[in-house]
């Protein structure tokens, strides 16, 4: 299947989606690339329903990109519900978001996040940020097996 | 106070040790680097105790690189025990290993690690995937904030005892 998602950007800045995009892009780093404005399209793209029911678990992102602060459902519930399902909790997820706020780093890591970026306010740190997560996330890590948590009840956990 | 160690390295082989602190110390990402050569010496140093009991919990690594295939107590363990203590269960761990098996890395991801990387086998590669590591875990993650997870004080040895997990 030629068109699996690499990243699922869950983003509702236009401004922000466009950088992340651009920089991604320049580094040729991922090609296949999601975009969910809020998260509860970030959910439904995640587990496979609404207009993502053709969509199979055998196939999740290597990474979803998380914002915080989202219309509908925010950042920290999406990563919640994620993390409460077998078939999605091993899925890689970084939160990339504006928030200086230190019960959001602790919530977040609390919650089993991967990793935690604060957006740079400056225009090229933000590109050198993306750049590195899409180096280190799509290039260097092994993301889990697709379809191996799917299909195995818990064993390790 | 001791300077803060910026990654805790477990890894028995002296060649990978070496390799990985030349490309970290030439990207200049990294100065404080603690090796542990076994599963043991690692838990030791995270857990403040043993030959490292003038640590405290305050002062947590920003990364764990940790070796799978380890002395005495082997990397999934070491990962185990740092998952199921309160202060130590946000600690940032990547498995770096040569483990070529399925099994290795869903476990891996089972018991909460960050990341997973396998070890390239060529020497440049090598290299570059150190310097990525490195740059995005010491340059680009906030690690969780240093004491927001210790609940027992410092020198205090108490184990707030695992939580029924799944926050």
């Amino acid at each position: 299947m030629s068109n699996e998602v690499e990243i699922l950007l869950v983003e509702d800045s236009p401004e922000d989606v466009e950088l992340t995009l651009r920089a991604l892009r320049r580094a040729k780093i991922a090609n296949v690339i999601h975009i969910a404005e809020d998260g509860t399209e970030a959910l439904d793209f995640i587990f496979c329903r609404g207009p993502h029911k053709d969509r199979s678990f055998y196939h999740p992102p290597k990474l979803v990109l998380l914002d915080l602060n989202l219309p509908k459902i925010d950042g920290l519930e999406v990563l919640r519900a994620v993390r409460a399902d077998e078939r999605t909790k091993a899925i890689p997820v970084v939160i990339f978001t504006i928030s200086k706020e230190q019960r959001h780093l602790i919530e977040g890591y609390s919650l089993g996040v991967n990793a935690f970026v604060q957006k740079p306010v400056d225009f090229e740190q933000f590109g050198e940020a993306i750049r590195h997560i899409g180096m280190f996330w799509m290039l260097v890590n092994q993301s889990p097996p697709p379809g191996a948590l799917a299909a195995h009840k818990s064993a390790a956990g | 106070m001791p300077h803060r160690v910026e990654i805790l390295l477990v890894d028995d082989s002296p060649e990978d040790v070496e390799l990985t602190i030349r490309a970290l110390r030439s990207s200049k990402i990294v100065n404080e680097i603690k090796v542990a050569e076994d599963g043991a010496e690692a838990l030791d140093f995270l857990f403040c105790r043993g030959a490292y009991k003038d640590r405290t919990f305050e002062h947590p690594p920003r990364l764990v690189l940790l070796d799978l295939k380890l002395p005495k107590v082997d990397g999934l363990e070491v990962l185990r025990t740092i998952r199921a203590d309160e202060r130590t269960k946000a600690i940032p761990v990547v498995i770096l290993t040569s483990s070529k098996q399925q099994g290795d890395l869903i476990d891996g991801y089972k018991l909460g690690v960050n990341a997973y990387v396998q070890k390239p086998v060529d020497f440049v590669q090598f290299g570059e995937a150190i310097r990525h590591i490195g740059m995005f875990w010491v340059l680009i993650n906030e690690a969780p904030p240093p004491g927001a997870f210790a609940e027992g004080k410092p020198g205090e040895g108490k184990l707030a005892e695992t939580r029924a997990q799944g926050a």
